[in-house]
């Protein structure tokens, strides 16, 4: 059986991406303001892309188990992450397949991500080397 | 309108270095939750062989995405609405991880100008290397412009 990643929960409030709005430098209004979210068709403010797939790399270097393991990383965004005004948010959760480890020593993964049980990221793929 | 295809195979010109600090990659760490160590502490960071602390892998994008958006999202000629923008793919490619301290330019190139179903899709590589010429890292970013309604 292929070994997996165990899964990692991330819970995602307005808070946090107004505080990567200042840190990414990504102001982009449909990720802090639900009026021009909704202008554009959007079912509210949504997470920006590339935080979701900031979590998933964190899941990926936890389970390498090295800041500075992965040496590809890509996704695809298919499906936004709506993130409402509750205290409570809402939660991204993680999980990977291990799908070839190669001559090497480099480890393929396959990532899932998942938003209220849809899918958020597809062809979510990491190669990392472990030390 | 569709986008200009003449943007297909361009490159432009190295950017100005762009000097990695020690507290945006801790101010970067801390708002995706990433507490390891070597995120935020130079001794741990040393400890495993880097000069001062590294970043986080998604951290090159707060340095491509400006370079890009200045040099070729922004150009009128190139016809990209941003309002109609939504961010497509990413992927990134790491000869080592970013380092406070880093001095970084970035090259930019269209790789390829795509239409389907409507949709027009732009895809950059912005090539990340120390001002001496050292490769750091690869950064492939798709914008995918929805068609008007």
């Amino acid at each position: 059986m292929a070994e997996t990643l165990p899964t990692q929960t991330f819970t995602v409030t307005r808070a946090d991406l107004i505080r990567y709005c200042g840190a990414s430098g990504d102001f982009n209004t449909i990720h802090w303001s639900e009026r021009i979210a909704n202008s554009v068709g959007l079912p509210g403010v949504i997470a920006h892309g590339m935080y979701t797939m900031a979590l998933a790399g964190r899941a990926v270097s936890a389970w390498a188990g090295a800041p500075d393991a992965v040496v590809e990383f890509g996704v695809r965004f298919s499906r936004p992450v709506p993130v409402p005004d509750t205290d409570e948010g809402t939660e991204v959760v993680v999980t990977g397949v291990v799908k070839e480890v190669t001559d090497d020593g480099l480890t393929k993964l396959e990532l899932t991500a998942t938003c209220n049980g849809e899918k958020v990221l597809s062809l979510a793929r990491a190669t990392i080397r472990k030390r | 309108m569709p986008l200009d295809q003449s943007f297909a195979g361009r490159s432009w010109p190295p950017t100005a270095p762009y000097l990695v600090g020690r507290e945006k990659i801790r101010e970067f760490a801390t708002a995706i939750g990433a507490t390891d160590a070597e995120y935020h502490d130079p001794e741990a960071a040393r400890a495993i062989g880097y000069a001062d602390v590294v970043a986080p892998p998604t951290f090159p994008v707060v340095i491509t995405m400006t370079a890009s958006s200045s040099q070729i999202v922004a150009d009128p000629e190139l016809g990209l609405d941003y309002s109609r923008v939504v961010h497509g793919d990413q992927r990134f490619a790491y000869t080592r991880p970013v380092v406070a301290g880093d001095s970084l330019v970035c090259v930019n190139t269209v790789e390829e100008i795509t239409s389907r179903g409507g949709h027009d899709f732009l895809t950059t590589r912005t090539d990340v290397t120390t001002e001496a010429g050292e490769a750091v890292v690869t950064v492939w970013s798709k914008l995918v412009q929805r068609g008007e309604e």
